[in-house]
């Protein structure tokens, strides 16, 4: 028997679609009927008043969560989200209901075992109420009280080996595609860029400093799975330098119909013969693909990397063998000035560990200088925005490059530096005036 | 800066605005002891180890404050 009632929160489980309302009622009966004889450590109604809490939001148009708060575990500025409630003597389970960040696994490949400890930690600590995962890609703990915090850090950190996440002002848990550890596609190793950066800026992690939020997300390859494009204020995508690998006789498989396209993702229907020319070619953004005879060419040149041809035809077309990675900036969501996608800062560096260059070279300028000039809670991006690329290309310390630039400029006003004008800004008045009269 | 004087003057600065604010953003602490950022982190590190401040978070937004301090009822007009 439920300790609310809730007929508006009834309402959204008549849809079709899978209901969050039926998921928390039923672990809201599973706490209450405690098969497994677990001592909760925080209220066993937690996920009943939770329920009741949201009700009562629906029922008055109006939330019941206070904004913020002082919870953390020692030492750490960021992880740990306070979430208070301001009807505690009516739903006193969620009067603490703080949430925990916790880094997730590389390319989010969990053991069974691993994912079994989550759980008993959170069914013995905490609500039982997961978010798997955030959009940064964490492991999101939904509902603790103040006094489990440091419980639950410890259990983490000793008996699973695994850290809390970014939460606040600092960088975000970093997060990654799977990388070479399954895909083909992958230009570099993804896995081991997370974890290298993670573990060497432990410090902005943990303790906030930066003026806002800061992510970095790495995709192998253009098909950018985790969007790192759109989502992150540092993306790192693999790419490659030299040409995509053409197995001639690949592609004639795929015309003959031998070989199914897009790896047979789209089999479920009948497509009709397999066409290179309409699913293929003409698709290419930049027109640089031809047949010629039972020939591909490609002009690598022209290619702006949209994978399509290497989607359609993975065993025909392949990455090429200069693999490093592009980084691009200041993408993210819109609060502020609308949603911003990455600008491409650094057209290709290697990827190889121990990450030296881009450590150096790109993140610690870029942050130097955001951390120096952002203004208070303003993006990358916003800066970006504010400062202009001109600014970017001065703190990286690099020549610009066609490839930073989206399109030709509209602007007609061009606004040089003194050290940029031969002779400088400086005049001999008297010269000056033998030509022009006062 | 030394630390001790950039203590001093953090406490003294976050007590004087007491009255109007409670939680400071990184850069405001930074521009109190003038210090640039990365410098600043470890000596407002060193406070929070301390327990000299104490960090606040929204969740998307962390700030900084002195322990214990923050709208209190009466400030809200409340008893």
């Amino acid at each position: 028997m439920a300790k609310h009632k809730t007929p508006l929160l009834d309402q959204l489980e008549s849809g079709p679609w899978p209901s969050f309302v039926s998921d928390l009622k039923q672990q809201a009966e599973k706490r209450a009927k405690n098969v497994e004889g677990i001592e909760f450590q925080i209220p066993v109604d937690v996920v009943d008043d939770l329920l009741g809490l949201l009700e009562l939001s629906f029922k008055q148009g109006r939330t019941h969560w206070k904004h913020g708060g002082i919870v953390g575990v020692f030492g750490y500025g960021g992880g740990v989200i306070g979430r208070y409630c301001d009807q505690p003597q009516m739903f006193p389970g969620v009067a603490h209901f703080h949430t925990m960040r916790v880094a997730q696994p590389g390319g989010k490949f969990y053991t069974s075992e691993y994912l079994r400890q989550l759980c008993d930690i959170w069914d013995l600590r905490g609500s039982g109420i997961t978010n798997m995962h955030g959009s940064t890609g964490d492991i999101i703990f939904l509902g603790t009280t103040t006094p489990q915090l440091e419980e639950i850090f410890f259990e983490l950190t000793h008996n699973m080996n695994q850290d809390l996440g970014g939460s606040g002002s600092n960088l975000r848990t970093p997060a990654d595609c799977i990388g070479q550890a399954r895909c083909e596609y992958a230009c570099y190793d993804t896995q081991d860029l997370c974890y290298d950066l993670t573990n060497e800026y432990q410090d902005e992690l943990h303790r906030p400093a930066f003026p806002y939020k800061f992510k970095f997300k790495f995709d192998g390859c253009p098909n950018c799975c985790v969007a790192s494009i759109a989502r992150a204020d540092m993306s790192f995508i693999g790419t490659w330098k030299d040409d995509i690998k053409i197995d001639q006789k690949a592609v004639q498989a795929y015309i003959g119909g031998e070989l199914v396209p897009n790896g047979g993702a789209h089999s479920g229907r009948d497509w009709g013969k397999f066409d290179i020319q309409k699913e293929v070619i003409g698709l290419c953004p930049t027109g640089c693909m031809v047949m010629d005879g039972k020939t591909l060419k490609i002009n690598n040149r022209e290619c702006t990397r949209c994978m399509h041809c290497i989607n359609v035809m993975p065993r025909a077309l392949r990455i090429g063998n200069e693999r490093g990675l592009s980084i691009l900036a200041g993408a993210k969501a819109p609060i502020l000035d609308g949603a911003q996608m990455g600008t491409l800062i650094v057209p290709f560096i290697e990827a190889e560990a121990p990450y030296t260059k881009i450590k150096e070279t790109v993140i610690e300028p870029i942050w130097d200088w955001w951390m120096e000039e952002g203004k208070n809670r303003e993006r990358l991006g916003e800066l970006m925005k504010r400062q202009g690329l001109q600014k970017v290309i001065e703190v990286l310390g690099v020549d610009p490059d066609p490839r930073m630039v989206q399109e030709p400029r509209s602007n007609p006003y061009i606004f040089w530096k003194e050290d940029e004008v031969p002779g400088g800004f400086e005049r001999d008045i008297n010269e000056f005036r033998k030509h022009h009269l006062r | 800066m030394e630390y001790q004087e950039a203590k001093d003057k953090i406490v003294e600065e976050l007590t004087k605005k007491l009255k109007t604010k409670s939680k400071f953003y990184f850069n405001d602490l930074a521009k109190i002891i003038e210090t640039k950022p990365r410098d600043a982190k470890k000596i407002v590190n060193q406070m929070v180890t301390e327990g000299i401040l104490e960090y606040w978070s929204s969740g998307s937004t962390s700030m900084y404050g002195l322990p214990g301090t923050g709208k209190q009822a009466s400030a809200e007009g409340e008893e």
